[in-house]
């Protein structure tokens, strides 16, 4: 009861504090989306990164701030971070001028991430739209590098334009493999060359056949407007509302519960999220609009 | 808890020997009003019931640095921070830091906060409510921890003073003898007969029963449009509430080289940016959105994540907001009652 005030036992490791790693890779995705792969400063520390997929971290750019960054990579494959940026912002648009072996400031992993452990022996429903792929690659390819541990694993990647998917080259191979469904579409075909699926990211749902629902997990993420109609078609494949998860943004200043931004009711996005289930959001009627 | 007896008359003794820990501060007249500043003991007036900012400019400085940056990377500035001795807290105010201990000293500890925390006494005053004070709906009329020490007037001649820690007890013992270990069955009486009467003192009424449920009921009640429009989005109530805690972090470059500060100060989710995300969408674009995430989180969320409401009843919302938005009014607005509009 008789809480001490003064405990120097109290002493703690900063959670504010980057850690300096190193841009060892970058190249673009599409016209506004730059790939990163970071590597921390200490070979160690490289090889001991551990995170869990649908987590993200706090991203500095010397000079201009932090910004919240989904994890791209899978912790199935150590020694390298990956990070899909969008130049939107301020911080985004430093990070798009740094070069390779340049040096930014990181922090977390922060978040609950993907259920991973749950997920397990379960029949997978991928759907990613626009830089909705980003959070999704991390759960989808510890999914493909744990293969046996999985059911069914079906992606359902959708993009405006053909030049706006993500990881188009990765996804196609996707299509190759025999134990993974993996169906693109794009919005418009503005090519003519577009070897795939034309049409909304819900019109993928028509193939999605061998699934046990109530055994299968979903996971969603993609611009704000698709989220309604694809819960609409999971819904009408019968998976439970509490297998149905999203991953969700939100603004960010501290990434562990403290500065307020990101939060809903007594929800932090930054702690508590960013992945929820559709049976948490229709509780918290804020968190996808 | 050890309780002791202490004269009035000697009240300015015993602060004189808290020098010895650290520098005083307590609430010191501005203008009209009072704010929390250094002060010499022959300065402390026990009986000032509101300061304008709460005990929360103490833990967290309204803006502060916390990292130095170069090429190199970024270097903690948790910073030199003074002992002090707060004199003058009520227990609305420390029930507010004990809430934000939650917060910043639990999951993730905060290096700033708990510094700040761990250098500061807090020393309690009882006091009498005046007509904003609503801290018995909260019940945070009285706090048992939190504090180094609490002062309770009982009667006219002495206080009856609460032991809270180790570095309270610390300060009772160096002060030259000036506590009493014994207290009689007749003090006890004038401490019951004081409580009673501050009972009695409490005009202000505002019925905080089954508010969670009143709040979700309202949740789409077109009346938050209404308190929208009337909002004037200036984030005084978050800058006087003893538990707002939101706050940004800023980067300021320095003119030479790559080096700079990483900067924190409070923010309040009244303020339009609050919930930009970069590409320029809003998560709460409306004074209204705004306003129902800060009573929901003072009234409903908090409730149910911690059993209580994060509003301690100290009355600041009531006494600062420019056009009458407060938990006050709020609350009976969403009572069905008309308040704004009579």
């Amino acid at each position: 009861m008789n809480k001490d005030t003064c405990d120097a036992g109290e002493t703690i490791i900063n959670p504010y504090q980057p850690e300096m790693m190193r841009i060892v890779r970058k190249y673009d995705l599409t016209s506004d989306v730059r790939f990163f792969q970071v590597r921390p400063m200490d070979p160690a520390r490289a090889m001991s990164l551990c995170y869990k997929p649908g987590t993200f971290m706090m991203i500095s750019s010397l000079g201009t701030g932090e910004a919240p960054i989904s994890i791209s990579s899978s912790p199935s494959r150590p020694g390298l971070l990956e990070f899909c940026v969008r130049n939107v912002g301020t911080v985004t648009n430093s990070l798009f001028r740094l070069k390779e072996n340049d040096i930014i400031g990181v922090r977390g992993p922060y978040g609950n991430g993907f259920p991973m452990e749950k997920m397990k022996g379960k029949d997978l429903i991928f759907i990613m739209g626009g830089l909705g792929a980003a959070p999704l690659r991390s759960p989808l390819l510890y999914a493909l590098d744990n293969r046996d541990d999985f059911g069914e694993i079906y992606v359902l990647h959708g993009a405006k334009v053909p030049g706006d998917m993500l990881f188009q080259k990765e996804f196609f191979d996707m299509t190759e493999r025999h134990d993974l469904h993996t169906m693109l579409t794009v919005d418009k075909d503005d090519t003519g060359k577009w070897p795939a699926k034309v049409g909304l990211v819900t019109t993928l749902f028509k193939d999605v056949k061998d699934i046990d629902p109530s055994n299968t997990f979903a996971a969603i993420c993609g611009p704000p407007v698709m989220y309604r109609f694809v819960i609409q078609e999971l819904l009408k494949l019968s998976i439970p509302k509490n297998q149905i998860l999203m991953t969700l943004e939100r603004r960010m200043k501290c990434g562990v519960g403290k500065c307020g931004h990101c939060v809903v009711k007594h929800i932090y996005t930054c702690i508590d999220g960013p992945v929820f289930s559709y049976w948490d959001v229709l509780n918290m009627k804020e968190l996808i609009y | 808890m050890r309780i002791l007896k202490l004269k009035k008359k000697d009240l300015k003794k015993f602060l004189e020997s808290t020098s010895s820990f650290g520098e005083l501060w307590t609430p010191v007249k501005k203008g009209e009003r009072y704010v929390f500043q250094k002060a010499a003991p022959k300065d402390v007036d026990p009986d000032v019931l509101r300061t304008i900012l709460p005990l929360k400019k103490f833990m967290v400085p309204q803006r502060f640095t916390m990292f130095k940056y170069d090429r190199e990377g970024y270097e903690e500035q948790v910073g030199k921070v003074g002992n002090r001795v707060v004199f003058g807290a009520h227990s609305c105010d420390i029930a507010g830091l004990n809430i934000l201990d939650k917060l910043f000293r639990e999951t993730y500890p905060d290096p700033y906060y708990i510094e700040r925390r761990k250098k500061t006494a807090i020393i309690g005053v009882s006091c009498m409510p005046d007509k904003f004070c609503f801290c018995d709906e909260t019940g945070t009329d009285s706090v048992d921890e939190g504090f180094d020490l609490f002062f309770s007037e009982v009667g006219s001649d002495f206080y009856l003073v609460w032991v809270g820690s180790s570095l309270g007890d610390d300060l009772t013992r160096n002060a030259g003898g000036l506590f009493d270990e014994n207290v009689s069955q007749e003090d006890i009486q004038k401490f019951i007969d004081w409580k009673k009467t501050r009972e009695k003192a409490f005009k202000l009424d505002i019925d905080l029963t089954a508010m969670p449920s009143i709040y979700e009921l309202n949740l789409n009640n077109k009346v938050w449009d209404k308190i929208g429009d009337r909002c004037l989005a200036c984030g005084s109530c978050s800058m006087v509430c003893p538990t707002c805690n939101c706050y940004n972090v800023t980067d300021t470059v320095a003119l030479k080289e790559v080096q700079g500060t990483r900067d924190r100060a409070w923010d309040a989710c009244t303020l339009c940016e609050y919930s930009l995300v970069a590409g320029g969408h809003n998560f709460r674009a409306t004074k209204a959105d705004r306003l129902k995430l800060w009573y929901t989180h003072k009234l409903e969320a908090f409730v149910g994540a911690y059993g209580k409401p994060s509003c301690v009843g100290c009355g600041r919302c009531l006494t600062n907001c420019p056009v009458d938005i407060n938990v006050y009014t709020v609350a009976k607005t969403l009572r069905g009652e008309e308040v704004f509009f009579k």
